[in-house]
């Protein structure tokens, strides 16, 4: 059988042996000297039974102290709505800029503790990211600035007041309030309010990562400055123009949950969106796309202009790699089939102007693309910002109130912008930390986090979403509305102020109350509506055509973890979350593919992810020069580099965020009306040192063995069967044992029983058997297959599934499960030594040639523990703290645990993870925590509030995994009790399932025929599951759903067919003996 | 030790006394203490008036049942006997049970009406009935007058029989004295390490248990008061048994809804309060203490305020009894709503305790024992319908019960996440 290539890294592909570096489980050395003679090593058997003698004196001295008096103590006055030990949930809404999702906030006994997607939202559906998902530690940020101060001194709000109304008194020059995009209309209104009262004052609008080519072309050539809705799911076709639609760009989560409708496939339902993409660097939605292709960031427009001529003229494509000039032809002609979709992510003007002009074309206005419903996520215009830092800098400004920016930082040319700062005779910051503005600000007045807060959002006109606090403040800040309605000299307060235009919006309190309860008010239904195109094409394409590029262009991305910056950078649990792609943490880095790896000359070798140590290069942009170690990022074109934004920040701004990257905001570029996010004029250079950079992916190895099944559409619709009838052929040989002849012993209770009536016949052609039979007896391989009994599982039989085609490896469930679980935060030392804790990973492979990016096809794969029905790591531990429960659950009893790590050596799909350090303070032994002087204010008291009570911390030396997030089912098992009624289905939800906004996990109970697993395994998806390693008969009670791309373009190297059996390249006979 | 003992037997007899005057009529009784006894009591004022003879007291026995469901209508509707109680008892509202009928509400009348208040036989103080005698010490005694005497009977022989020996000239042994002897030094070492280790290993497994542990309170707060004496049901202050993983401990509010009015103890003569040191103590000025918590300022009858209008008033720091470690999940709603288990079943004779003491071991064996012998709701919860094997041996009478070890209720993840 040919075989794709799956691989994680260039290492694996082109020198297998290399791997041998990672083999074993823990990238380190023993701390002892086991050569020679016992007695003369450095860790003779004296000293070992001298540590023997401390540590058990110690622990007896630790040990033996008398039981502490602990208190009990009650509320003073219980809150009538809080039952202690029950969570309350409050709906919500998270914005961020102009990020945007209405969530279920969970507060337990008064506090935030875990964030959900608002499922009544048709914008989301309940969907989060991994920022979402994070924002609650931002929350418990110990580095949140805690009181409003001038010149860095605190100050009471009333002192404050009193200035800064003065300052506004006495002004001459207009006052400015520089803010992101804001989505609330009240907070609008408040802005407007002050306006009123200070009539020469400005409001300008800003966003560190620009849209505002888009809302300019869309302004000219459709009369309006807005975003439309768009709509992936009523797309066929999609073409995507360095649009990260599903991991950064616009409103990822909708799109996410927009695009997996149309990517949900089954054998009997084989309709599936077609998506190409074209990409300077390598993103998830280019991993997710059908048809992949690279070009230059400044040849965007002409690739936009030729697949403009493709579908209009059908004129051959003339730009880029032979691979893009096919799919532009190719797109072209199937965009023309109707129901086409074109996304750009170029902030050019000219651009978005003939990508306009495509839609027009294609006739998507209307189908795809709703004009009549306006997205509002980014409102931000770079002119304003450009004509406000001239005013600074001519001292044309009074005043500058800069809420939810950080420009010092964000702005690409930030000397300048400082400069104008120094010049303002009053600056204030609502930062919520002392960061790069903030510090350079007269007076601070510190905003209340979104959870603390009262507000709105109206993310798409018509459509509404409420905010509610689930906290008092917990510092002395104020709502930003607040201090403008004071200075305005209003006296309504900010919460009055809304309540009183949404009960009079909603016409009665009844109406307020429940719009409150609900979180959206929302049209019932969507009015669409398209827009005729009235640009100017020839001019845009003239533009297009004098955009001059460069030999190495560096452009600038955002990560799918850290965003743009903000509060982000200091998020730990955003910093430890490994890149979807470079599957990097706590660093940026300029990802180049391995060819300008090579040119630049850093030391690309097989060991390349094996060794944390990465060439630096320097980056030199006019006078700005940033050091970057490289990564090697298959998939990227040959002639870009890449760097994450949200890096390099200032210490103030965190322990977490200071020292960690370089900031690569100066590599924007501005072409004088927008910012460009990529620099034509920077150059790079090799420097002479090196760089460690925590990656995860080599860390556990399968050892060989095959892990995925891919497919391609047209293979899958000709045989959808061929992954079933594979897996019955293995299977099926293990219907009836060789003495049970005669199948009325065994045979008749499942299907596929005939085929195992002569077992001879099926040893000798497994393929005519499996034909005979499509099902595979999973009975029978359960029962037959093993020494070990099979036991029963009455009542409940946990199950999962997941789908790997609908799944873009966008981390909220990483994020999600670290949030539920408690997961620790390691620290990238520890990383680095394959020490991190995440109990859910998204395994990464790539396939295709190295060498050209346009060929690589990139799968995910979240990796958990399967919860094995015959689990090997059960069967090797000593003191059987890890067993198996009725219902399915590998269980961990932590406290039972003696840290032998024999369970995560018997592991064959390395989820089990030893806490080797007493990461949370969880030790009985004090000052034993582990610091890093990075990591660590993830123990202040402070943030510690965030910690699920129903879960347990771990302390140090038990091992730990997935639990399927037992506290959730046992809870959802104890409300069925209470109510005196069985589970239903979809009642007991583990939080990845929850948080992922593709929705490509399933939980529930195998055992219930009609539940949504049992279907999707019996009927719905039966051709596409498959379990992982299932020859090596471990029983897992999680499937997987087998990817299906929508290509016929076969990339990977030494495939000819369409569906294989990956085996990654890694040669098991070679290997060493560990 | 003793005392308590004492005490439990008195009111073990006491409670026996109660039951068999109100077990004719069981229904008023079980209405009486889950709707009424939190702010009545039979024969005594409290929150609201003392019940017994009730029914000749108002104007009619319509009338009463009007009253107990909505007593607040009455009292709009300008009704003048409704008005007469509402005012003389400071204005307090009582709560309306619309969903009581007219039978239950005449149960509760014949309940209270038949009341007799506990006799006041037993002495203060306790010691009323002594313990049964003990006579291990005796028999302590005596095995050791007997291994003494065996000893100098055995030394009074081995020198007579050397000294014999000495007489006839035949040449004895020296002597060896019994430290050195080498029988009884193994025979000591072996003793030795067996209690030694058993004392080890007991200690070592007993370490963080505090069974017995009965800490000194910020207010001595007597459950056999509240939920013995005036039979204050339990979840009316830990609420959250039914529904929480916490039982709760109740807010000052809570306690304040009834000592609002109730600002004296008054049964100092039948039940003198005593800590376990064996300390008088004065009810009334721990009521005072509560008071000073909750920010009650007894002679206006108002709480006290902070200028910005919240209550003055702050937690009361009590010390916690039951410790679970941090590894265990413990729900209380799972036991008490879900299995129906009693709060005395594990928290003991808690009606009785003037001081509470924990009175499980909590540990994991104890926990194991209850699951491995106690039967589930089988049948009457719909919930364990998914188990339609153990359905059909009940059925065909196979099976006897089922109890949580069957349904997985031994495995570690049940309490251990």
């Amino acid at each position: 059988m040919s075989q794709k290539q799956y691989w994680k890294g260039i290492g694996q592909l082109q020198n297998p042996a290399a791997e041998n570096e990672v083999a074993d489980e823990f990238n380190e050395s023993l701390p002892f000297d086991l050569s020679g003679n016992l007695l003369d090593a450095t860790t003779p058997r004296r000293d070992f039974l001298k540590f023997l003698g401390f540590s058990t004196a110690a622990a007896t001295l630790a040990a033996s102290c008398e039981m502490p008096v602990r208190k009990v103590i009650p509320y003073a006055i219980k809150p009538e709505d809080i039952v202690p030990g029950v969570p309350n949930y409050y709906a919500s809404t998270f914005a961020d800029g102009g990020d945007y999702a209405p969530i279920v906030v969970k507060t337990r006994d008064g506090r935030p503790i875990k964030i959900e997607g608002n499922e009544l939202s048709t914008i989301t559906g309940g969907g989060t990211s991994a920022r979402i998902q994070a924002s609650v530690l931002n929350l418990y940020d110990k580095t949140r600035q805690r009181f409003p101060a001038a010149e860095g001194k605190e100050v009471t709000f009333d002192a404050l007041d009193r200035q800064i109304k003065e300052a506004l008194a006495g002004n001459t020059a207009p006052a400015y309030i520089l803010t992101s995009t804001i989505l609330s209309p009240t907070t609008k209104d408040v802005i407007a309010k002050f306006i009123a009262k200070y009539p020469s004052a400005k409001h300008v609008t800003y966003d560190p990562v620009s849209y505002s080519g888009m809302l300019l072309a869309n302004e000219a050539s459709y009369g309006k400055r807005a975003l439309p809705s768009y709509h992936f799911d009523k797309a066929k076709t999609i073409v995507s123009l360095g649009a990260d639609f599903l991991g950064t760009w616009l409103s990822p989560v909708e799109f996410s949950w927009q695009y997996s409708k149309g990517r949900n496939i089954s054998a009997r339902n084989t309709e599936m969106s077609k998506h190409y993409h074209i990409e300077s660097n390598h993103t998830i939605t280019g991993a997710a796309a059908d048809e992949r292709a690279t070009c230059k960031p400044s040849e965007m427009g002409a690739v936009v202009v030729a697949l403009y001529n493709a579908i209009t003229t059908g004129a051959a494509p003339a730009t880029g790699s032979a691979k893009l000039k096919a799919m532009i032809t190719q797109a072209a002609a199937d965009l023309k089939k109707g129901n086409g979709l074109v996304v750009c992510g170029s902030n050019d003007v000219h651009v978005q102007t003939v990508v306009n002009a495509i839609n027009s074309a294609i006739g998507a206005d209307g189908t795809t693309i709703n004009r009549a419903v306006t997205s509002n996520y980014k409102q931000g215009i770079d002119g304003d910002m450009m004509m406000l830092v001239d005013a600074m800098n001519n001292g044309q400004v009074g005043a500058l109130f800069i809420h939810g920016l950080n420009p010092v930082y964000e702005y690409f040319d930030s000397k300048k912008f400082e400069a104008g700062l120094a010049k303002v005779p009053v600056t204030v910051s609502f930062a919520d930390r002392m960061d790069e503005t903030a510090q350079k600000c007269k007076f601070i007045v510190p905003d209340h986090h979104f959870l603390e807060s009262w507000g709105d959002a109206e993310p798409k006109s018509g459509y509404y979403s409420l905010m509610q606090p689930a906290i008092a403040p917990l510092f002395k800040t104020r709502a930003f509305q607040d201090s403008l309605l004071i200075w305005a000299g209003e006296t309504t307060t900010y919460g009055d102020y809304w309540q009183s235009y949404w009960t009079g919006k909603l016409g009665s309190q009844e109406n307020f109350d429940r719009a409150l309860q609900n979180g959206v008010i929302e049209p019932a239904a969507m009015p669409m509506g398209g827009g005729s195109f009235a640009g100017n094409l020839a001019a845009a394409t003239a533009a297009i055509q004098a955009t001059q590029g460069a030999a190495v262009e560096v452009m600038v991305y955002e990560k799918v973890s850290i965003g743009y910056g903000g509060a982000w950078s200091n998020n730990p649990w955003l910093q430890e979350m490994p890149d979807p792609i470079t599957r990097a943490t706590w660093d940026n880095y300029a990802c180049m593919s391995p060819v300008l790896a090579k040119k630049m000359d850093a030391e690309l070798t097989a060991l390349n992810e094996v060794v944390p140590e990465k060439r630096v290069v320097s980056i030199k942009i006019n006078d700005t020069e940033i050091k970057l170690p490289v990564m090697v990022v298959p998939g990227m074109h040959n002639e870009v580099v890449a760097v994450a934004l949200g890096y390099g920040r200032d210490e103030k701004v965190g322990r977490a965020a200071a020292k960690t990257g370089q900031n690569a905001y100066p590599l924007i570029s501005s072409n004088g009306t927008t910012f460009n996010a990529y620099s034509a004029t920077a150059t790079v250079t090799k420097t002479d040192t090196v760089h460690a950079i925590a990656q995860v992916q080599t860390h556990a190895s399968y050892e060989g063995r095959p892990i995925l099944h891919e497919f391609t559409l047209e293979e899958f619709k000709k045989d959808p069967n061929a992954l079933l009838n594979e897996r019955a052929a293995e299977i099926n040989k293990y219907a009836a044992l060789p003495w049970e002849k005669d199948a009325e012993h065994h045979g008749g209770a499942h299907e596929g029983a005939e085929a195992g009536h002569d077992t001879h016949a099926a040893a000798a052609a497994g393929h005519a058997v499996a034909a005979a039979s499509a099902v595979p007896d999973e009975e029978g391989f359960r029962k037959n297959g093993t020494l070990y009994p099979d036991y029963e599982h009455l009542g409940i039989h946990w199950g999962m599934s997941i789908d790997t085609n609908s799944c873009t490896g966008c981390g909220a469930c990483v994020i999600a499960c670290q949030a539920e679980n408690n997961i620790s935060v390691v620290g990238k030392t520890h990383v680095i030594q394959s020490h991190e804790m995440h109990w859910l990973r998204i395994d990464r492979y790539f396939a295709g040639k190295v060498e050209d990016p346009d060929s690589i096809q990139t799968i995910f794969q979240p990796m958990l523990c399967q919860h094995c029905d015959n689990a090997p790591c059960e069967n090797v531990c000593p003191v059987s703290a890890t067993n198996h429960s009725s219902e399915g659950i590998n269980q961990m009893a932590y406290n039972r645990c003696i840290g032998t790590k024999y369970c995560a050596n018997n592991c064959p799909y390395k989820v089990r993870h030893f806490n080797w350090m007493d990461w949370n303070g969880a030790d009985c032994f004090d000052d034993n925590l582990y610091e890093d002087y990075r990591r660590d204010d993830i123990n202040d008291d402070l943030t510690r509030m965030v910690l699920n009570p129903d879960v347990t911390v771990r302390s140090r030396g038990v091992m730990e995994k997935c639990s399927f997030c037992v506290q959730r089912l046992q809870d959802a098992k104890l409300t069925a009790k209470k109510e005196g009624r069985p589970v239903k289905d979809g009642e007991a939800r583990t939080a990845c399932q929850q948080a992922c906004a593709s929705g490509c996990i399933v939980f529930g109970n195998v055992n219930d025929p009609e539940s949504k697993i049992s279907k999707i395994r019996k009927e719905e998806q039966k051709e596409r599951t498959f379990y992982v390693l299932e020859q090596i008969h471990t029983l897992p009670n999680i499937n997987y759903l087998s990817k299906v791309r929508n290509t016929d373009l076969v990339n990977a190297a030494g495939v000819e067919k369409g569906h294989e059996t990956i085996f990654p390249n890694d040669d098991f006979s070679q290997r060493p003996h560990a | 030790m003793i005392r308590r003992f004492a005490q439990r037997a008195f009111i073990f007899f006491s409670v026996l006394l109660i039951n068999s005057t109100a077990i004719a009529q069981p229904d008023g009784k079980a209405l009486f203490t889950s709707n009424c006894a939190s702010c009545h009591h039979p024969v005594k004022k409290s929150t609201g008036p003392a019940l017994q003879g009730v029914d000749g007291r108002v104007p009619s026995k319509e009338w009463l049942h009007k009253w107990v469901r909505n007593s607040a209508g009455m009292i709009a509707s300008g009704d003048e006997y409704a008005q007469k109680i509402y005012n003389e008892y400071n204005k307090t509202a009582m709560t309306a049970f619309p969903n009581l009928t007219d039978e239950e509400i005449d149960a509760i009348v014949g309940y209270v009406n038949s009341y007799k208040a506990p006799t006041t036989a037993v002495p203060a103080g306790g010691g009323a009935t002594a313990p049964k005698e003990d006579n291990t010490w005796l028999y302590g005694v005596l095995t050791g007058i007997l291994f003494l005497l065996g000893v100098i009977l055995w030394r009074v022989n081995s020198g007579l029989r050397r000294a014999a020996h000495q007489k006839e000239g035949i040449p004895t042994e020296d002597e060896i004295p019994l430290y050195r002897n080498k029988v009884v030094i193994a025979l000591t070492c072996i003793v030795v390490f067996i209690f030694c280790g058993y004392w080890i290993v007991n200690g070592a497994i007993e370490m963080g248990r505090q069974q017995n542990y009965q800490p000194e309170q910020p207010i001595f707060y007597s459950h056999k008061v509240h939920a013995g004496i005036n039979q204050v049901n339990c979840l009316y202050c830990h609420a959250g048994a039914e529904k929480s993983r916490q039982a709760m401990i109740p807010s000052a509010n809570v306690c304040m809804n009834c000592h609002m009015q109730i600002n004296e103890y008054t049964s100092e003569e039948t039940h003198p309060l005593y800590t376990a040191e064996g300390v008088k103590v004065n009810g009334t000025e721990e009521i005072k203490k509560l008071y000073d918590y909750a920010g009650w300022d007894e002679k206006t009858g108002t709480y006290k305020r902070k200028p910005n209008g919240e209550i003055d008033s702050r937690p009361i720091p009590w010390t916690k009894i039951h410790n679970l470690a941090d590894h265990v999940y413990f729900n209380h709603s799972q036991h008490v709503a879900v299995g129906k288990v009693q709060c005395q079943q594990c928290h003991g004779d808690i009606q009785n305790m003037d001081e509470v003491y924990q009175f499980s071991p909590l540990s994991m064996g104890w926990c194991i024992n209850c699951h491995r012998q106690t039967k589930v709701q089988f049948e009457s919860n719909n919930y364990y319908s998914i188990f339609e094997k153990y359905h059909k041996e009940l059925k065909s009478g196979e099976r006897e019960g089922v109890t949580v070890e069957d349904i997985g209720g031994l495995e570690c993840q049940r309490c251990h996440y």
